[in-house]
């Protein structure tokens, strides 16, 4: 029986069949959360219309995401440690707004992370694979083996990853004890919330949204949302020019 | 042999004791910085690398210059830099090993260092760049030991250093190619962004290194008696001359590019540098400095050789070695990350205590070169006298 459950944990019982004799002999709060949540290319949505209208959120995205994932509040700007945070829309889409189509949006705070590029600069130039992109399209870190070079820092054009300039530990008001805090000298950033991935539960920031102006989903899968979004509605990415296609798109008026 | 670095008069002794007080402090300022992090340094989220990062880069330049005593020397049987090549050899190893010290004091995990051999990422340009550094180090160790070894022993070389001398002339070219890459490869990175860096690199790496090489033979014919050949630092200071020139051509053909083409990446970069953006020109009055420096270098080298001038020469190989170290120790890799993915400008200034560590790796320089120098110049006394 325990054995069972031990196998189930470690994923090995993925096999639908085995799968649900296990779930008639495991007790069901073995087995929860539900099982892993998986995708051929990991993509989110952030619908530009809904968030910029949603004045009274105050930053609900940004506030699950660092509470979640023990981000530390630095209050110097240049030490500062952030996932997911707004930025002018001037400066995340530089090239692309002129001053008839989204010029509404050059002043706008507009949501910034991890784009979880298919074709990432920061994985390519890690001399330790210390940040890496899973066949699902997740750009993971591994905060052990990163030696604190930054130069996926300098490979990132998009100013995703932070770097722990100081100890974070003592600037976090609340420790989250399901979450590793991490150490000063390494590089971090937004990881698509893959541990709740795994646990079958969405990102933080796309539940936290009180006005769902986030979607998650399997850009491979017809079905999912965030294709129905891309089918239907006028996206734009950050800097297509420099061929990292990024997966994470904005959707604007037309 | 070795015996020989430590062995000298009070005046010597007095020199090395000297220079261990900035490796001391340096050190003591690195301990600092272990234990609060990189954020007692200038650098930021922003401009992520700074001062060791280009102190590396400037002196992978020094390091690779060493080719150009060795390849006419060994290549073209070029006689007159028979006293001069060893010395530069040594400058290569004491380069290298200034440029790992500032690598490592930059990493945030100096600990894990070693991850990048245990988790060896070949798409990783660093990687690739630490294979040659340590590689270089080697060649150059090996050969200038064992060429100096026969010197003293009044013996042929033995003939497998000779595949290992024409590997280090492409050795050479390849450490400051790949440290180029290391910039050039960058997505989003503007002034980076652009083929003409690596062969700037090696223009200012070509006239820089012999630079510094004729003001070390000059110091060691004030300091010690040590005849370099007023021959070979004629050739050396053609060498530089053509460099500069070469590296000025580089400098002009990148701004025609920037700026006729109007594309606003990749002009701003050089804006900032030059004339300053948004408010921010701290770099303005350096880079100018910069320029004008290596322009006024060129006629006064051309007239020191004419005239063999030494006093010319040693200016001009000073204007050469400050200009090209305010190009690439200061303007290159701040100014490369001064604006930022999102547009905004940040400028850069090295702390008290980043300073006085890097101060403390170039004096660890000061002092291996003058030991490798001592070993030569006691070596050729010998041979010289018997
Ligand atoms: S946004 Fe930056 S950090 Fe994220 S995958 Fe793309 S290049 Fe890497
Ligand atoms: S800082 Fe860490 S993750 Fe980034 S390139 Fe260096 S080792 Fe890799």
């Amino acid at each position: 029986m325990l054995k069972l459950t031990l196998l189930a944990a470690a994923g090995i019982a993925r096999r639908q069949p085995l799968l649900a004799a296990l779930a008639a002999v495991v007790p069901s709060e073995v087995l929860k959360p539900g099982a892993a949540l998986k995708a051929g290319r990991w993509a989110m949505v952030i619908d530009l219309r809904k968030c910029l209208e949603s004045k009274d959120c105050r930053d609900a995205c940004a506030r699950a995401c660092h509470m979640e994932h023990n981000v530390p509040n630095i209050a110097n700007p240049q030490h500062e440690v952030k996932w997911i945070w707004r930025e002018r829309g001037a400066h995340l889409f530089p090239e692309q707004l002129d001053e008839f189509s989204g010029a509404a949006l050059a002043d706008q705070p507009i949501p910034a992370l991890c784009n979880h590029c298919a074709n990432p600069p920061c994985t390519r130039v890690c001399p330790t694979g210390a940040t890496f992109k899973r066949t699902d399209g997740i750009v993971v870190m591994d905060p052990h083996r990163c030696i604190g070079c930054r130069f996926c820092m300098a490979a990132c054009p998009y100013g995703s990853r932070s770097f722990n300039w100081e100890d974070p530990r003592p600037s976090l008001k609340t420790v989250n004890p399901e979450y590793p805090t991490r150490g000063k000298g390494v590089v971090e950033k937004c990881s698509f919330c893959d541990e709740r991935l795994a646990q079958g539960r969405l990102p933080a920031c796309v539940e936290a949204c009180p006005r769902g102006a986030m979607a998650f989903g399997d850009l491979r899968d017809e079905q999912s949302p965030v294709v129905k979004l891309l089918r239907e509605n006028y996206s734009i990415r950050r800097m297509p020019e420099l061929g990292t296609q990024p997966a994470v798109y904005y959707l604007v008026s037309k | 042999m070795i015996d020989r670095a430590l062995i000298g008069r009070g005046r010597y002794q007095l020199w090395l004791a000297g220079w261990l007080i900035p490796v001391g402090v340096g050190l003591a300022c690195y301990l600092f910085q272990s234990a609060h992090g990189l954020g007692i340094t200038g650098m930021g989220r922003d401009v992520i690398w700074g001062f060791y990062v280009a102190q590396f880069t400037f002196l992978v330049g020094i390091a690779a210059s060493a080719v150009m005593v060795v390849a006419p020397f060994y290549l073209h049987d070029c006689r007159e830099f028979a006293r001069i090549v060893i010395l530069g050899e040594f400058l290569a190893v004491t380069a290298v090993i200034l440029c790992l010290l500032h690598i490592f004091v930059d990493l945030g995990q100096p600990a894990r260092v070693l991850n990048v051999l245990l988790h060896p990422s070949p798409g990783s340009v660093m990687f690739w760049d630490m294979i040659v550094l340590t590689g270089y180090l080697g060649l150059n160790l090996v050969i200038a030991w064992t060429t100096l070894d026969c010197e003293r022993n009044a013996t042929r070389p033995p003939g497998w250093i000779k595949p290992l001398i024409f590997l280090s002339i492409p050795w050479a070219v390849a450490i400051h190619t790949v440290t180029a890459f290391l910039y050039s490869g960058l997505p989003g990175r503007h002034l980076w962004l652009t083929a003409v860096v690596a062969p700037r690199f090696l223009a200012t790496a070509f006239s820089s290194g012999p630079a510094l090489l004729v003001l070390l033979c000059l110091l060691l014919k004030k300091a010690a008696g040590f005849n370099a050949g007023d021959e070979g630092l004629r050739r050396l200071s053609h060498t530089i001359v053509y460099a500069m020139i070469a590296n000025l051509f580089f400098i002009f053909v990148e701004c025609f590019t920037a700026f006729y083409s109007g594309v606003p990446s990749h002009r701003h970069d050089l804006q900032y540098l030059f004339w300053g953006l948004d408010g921010h020109a701290v770099m303005v009055p350096w880079m100018w400095l910069s320029l004008l420096m290596a322009v006024a270098s060129i006629p006064i080298l051309l007239c020191s050789i004419r005239r063999g001038n030494q006093r010319r020469l040693a200016l001009a190989c000073g204007l050469v070695l400050i200009s090209t170290w305010i190009d690439k120790g200061l303007g290159f890799v701040a100014g490369g990350l001064a604006i930022s993915p999102m547009g905004t400008v940040t400028s850069y200034a090295p702390t008290v205590p980043e300073l006085l560590i890097s101060l403390g790796i170039y004096a660890v320089g000061v002092l291996l070169l003058t030991l490798f120098y001592r070993i030569v110049l006691s070596v050729r006394a010998e041979t010289e006298s018997s």
